[in-house]
């Protein structure tokens, strides 16, 4: 268990500043979660982390050491990627303890450790076979052992699910939740699934453009989003936005269309987009709005009904048997103490 | 963007065999168009085997026989006495003991100029692609620009520099020609297959405290089989097959067999043999006949890889 900390740091890859002065602290024991579109650099971070790319400026430091510059073996860190990486013409035993061979660990050590690993993951009856010979999950497995047996302070993902299909994801999601609740290690975990990042995550830290928007626990990012970035990129359905006006008593106003209450903590006299999440919209015979349903999404357990009223599509879930078809003009209320205001320019929280 | 399987094609996993043909296809109908492929086919590998025929029956007969004519005629009286004479008994210049002082030295030379520029190519195509260095791109370039540039060009700064030396006509002298020569293409052929290899493979490594050689040996060599086998066909067939380099740079004690059997059948004194002749071309042949039969696809894998170079 270690901290990690990074202090302005910069990263320009082929002349494009990927990183851009950032800070980030990640405590010891934190199953920490890097989220972002393709491209924000989050990936990058993890890669600098580990050593694997030069930073320009800034520093590292992992357990309190600096280690801006050491070698990646140095950092006591483990890694696993999503294309598994692991080494193919060894067994599954040698690829785990090929680490622990390069440092001269003793024979009884690395035994002792690979079959604590194997025991965890359930590798114990592949132990002799060859990374082709293994389904995807059991590949990622093994990358996971090869990490764990480092017992390395801190464990870095990159993106180690995507590869999988949807079943197993949830599946070696759930045994990596609770493998880091078992083992209590610093855990850094870049990922752009956000289902992933809402349940591991102890934080998320949600990036765009090298830089952070926002960071948070899961609950945190979803329900108080920095930005409309931030908004937009959380939540699926993702959160309608509608652009209106706060009055002097703090009001929403959008052409008599949509109107809140006052709200104590609510800015008043000036522009601002309502961010509304689909949970906080309810279809009910008693709503104070009306609108015209378009789309009728059924998901098994629930049904996402898609309403139309003015300019704004919002989305509503609907936990109930009720039937309704497009063109419906349906009842429906907003819950005002739940929803998002946005400045309408720089797009941050008010 | 799914990455299946990090294992490159190793030789079980990836024969170039064909895949399985639907049923339906199974059943094949003679059409005109068949018979037509399948008598082009035929008379394309007539026209290839004919002179092979040519050189077995002649090499078999006596010259008695030989002067009667009819080449493609099978040998009366069948005999191994060429054979035997071309083996160990012609005269390849000064000394008449037959191309087989040829063929050792031609194994002497073939030998180290096959492992050494693979393990030297290997080494670059994995600095190249996984270390890359500052002007990896620019020392590749340069490295290419060499493959362009005809050999004979090279020969006569290369005769000074080996004089200088004081290696030229040496079995070192040929071997390091070889190597010379069968870099750019030996690091281009692993450069590509390592390009291949995920990025994060190499990675994995480091963070494992792999240095650059444990890297290249117990990571990147091991998977590098094809590769490897595609390059030792190259490297075989074009220097066994090498003449003009044997020539110069090979010194008289260590002739290939290649510039043996030039003189073996150019002789311009005595009577041509050409039953003896025939069985010479035959023996200094084998080696490369040999690998093109018993390594199949990977030969065609590297005529491939070989179309690449220009």
């Amino acid at each position: 268990m270690a901290n990690v900390s990074l202090r302005k740091l910069n990263i320009v890859l082929g002349g494009k500043p990927i990183i851009r002065d950032l800070d980030l602290c990640v405590e010891p024991g934190e199953f920490l979660v890097l989220l972002g579109p393709s491209g924000c650099g989050k990936s990058t971070l993890l890669h600098s982390i580990a050593g694997l790319v030069d930073t320009d400026s800034g520093a590292i430091e992992i357990g309190g050491r600096d280690m801006t510059d050491a070698d990646p073996s140095e950092r006591g860190i483990g890694m696993v990627f999503q294309s598994y990486a692991l080494y193919p013409t060894m067994t599954v035993e040698d690829n785990m303890s090929f680490g622990l061979r390069i440092a001269g660990t003793p024979k009884a050590e690395i035994r002792r450790r690979v079959d604590r690993a194997a025991a965890m993951l359930q590798l114990d009856a592949l132990l002799r076979r060859k990374p082709a010979q293994l389904s995807g999950g059991q590949r990622q497995r093994v990358a996971i052992g090869r990490a764990l047996v480092r017992e390395a302070q801190v464990f870095l993902f990159d993106e180690p699910l995507s590869n999988l299909d949807a079943k197993l994801r949830a599946e070696l999601r759930r045994e990596l939740k609770l493998l880091h609740q078992t083992l209590g290690s610093t855990m850094i975990y870049v990922t752009h699934d956000q289902v992933e990042a809402m349940t591991l995550a102890s934080r998320i830290v949600v990036m765009q453009g090298g830089e952070i928007q926002q960071i948070g626990t899961p609950l945190d990012v979803y329900e108080r989003p920095a930005n409309r970035f931030v908004a937009g990129f959380l939540g699926a359905p993702p959160m309608a936005f509608v652009d209106g006006m706060l009055d002097a008593q703090g009001r929403f106003e959008d052409d008599g269309l949509y109107w809140l209450p006052a709200h104590d903590a609510r800015p008043a006299g000036r522009p601002a987009v309502l961010g509304i999440r689909p949970e906080y919209v309810e279809i009910h015979a008693g709503g104070d709005l009306v609108g015209e349903v378009t789309l009728v999404e059924p998901m098994g357990n629930h049904q996402v009904v898609w309403l139309r009223r003015g300019r704004a599509a919002l989305a509503s879930l609907v936990h109930d048997a009720r039937r309704f078809a497009p063109g419906d003009r349906v009842a429906f209320s907003i819950d005002a103490t739940r929803v998002s205001l946005f400045d309408p320019v720089s797009g941050n929280r008010l | 963007m799914k990455m299946e399987s990090i294992v490159p094609p190793l030789p079980a996993a990836a024969p170039v065999a064909a895949p399985a043909r639907p049923a339906r296809r199974a059943r094949r109908r003679w059409t005109p168009a068949r018979i037509g492929l399948y008598v082009f086919l035929l008379g394309a590998a007539l026209f290839f085997l004919l002179p092979l025929y040519v050189m077995i029956v002649t090499s078999m007969k006596s010259m008695d026989e030989i002067r009667q004519g009819g080449i493609f005629a099978l040998p009366l009286a069948p005999t191994l006495q060429p054979w035997r004479l071309a083996w160990s008994g012609v005269c390849t210049g000064a000394a008449c003991d037959g191309v087989r002082t040829g063929f050792w030295n031609s194994v002497a030379i073939t030998v180290p100029s096959t492992i050494l520029p693979i393990l030297l190519g290997a080494v670059n195509g994995y600095a190249l692609s996984f270390w890359r260095p500052r002007g990896a791109n620019v020392l590749f370039g340069i490295l290419m620009a060499g493959a362009f540039v005809p050999v004979q060009v090279m020969i006569y700064p290369l005769v000074r520099v080996m004089a200088l030396a004081g290696i030229f006509g040496s079995l070192p002298a040929i071997v390091l020609v070889h190597l010379v020569f069968g870099m750019p293409v030996m690091t281009l052929l692993f450069r590509n297959y390592y390009c291949n290899v995920p990025h994060e493979l190499f990675q994995a490594a480091r963070i494992d405290g792999g240095g650059f050689w444990r890297i290249f040996l117990q990571v990147m060599l091991p998977m590098s089989l094809p590769v490897v086998v595609v390059a030792a066909i190259m490297q075989v067939t074009g220097v066994w097959n090498d003449y003009i380099l044997g020539l110069v740079f090979a010194g008289r004690d260590n002739m290939p067999m290649m510039v043996q059997l030039n003189n073996v059948i150019n002789t311009t004194t005595g009577v041509r043999q050409y039953n003896v002749n025939m069985a010479a071309t035959i023996l200094t042949a084998l080696v490369p006949l040999a690998l093109y039969f018993f390594s199949g696809r990977w030969f065609v894998r590297g005529i491939a890889a070989g179309a690449v170079k220009g």
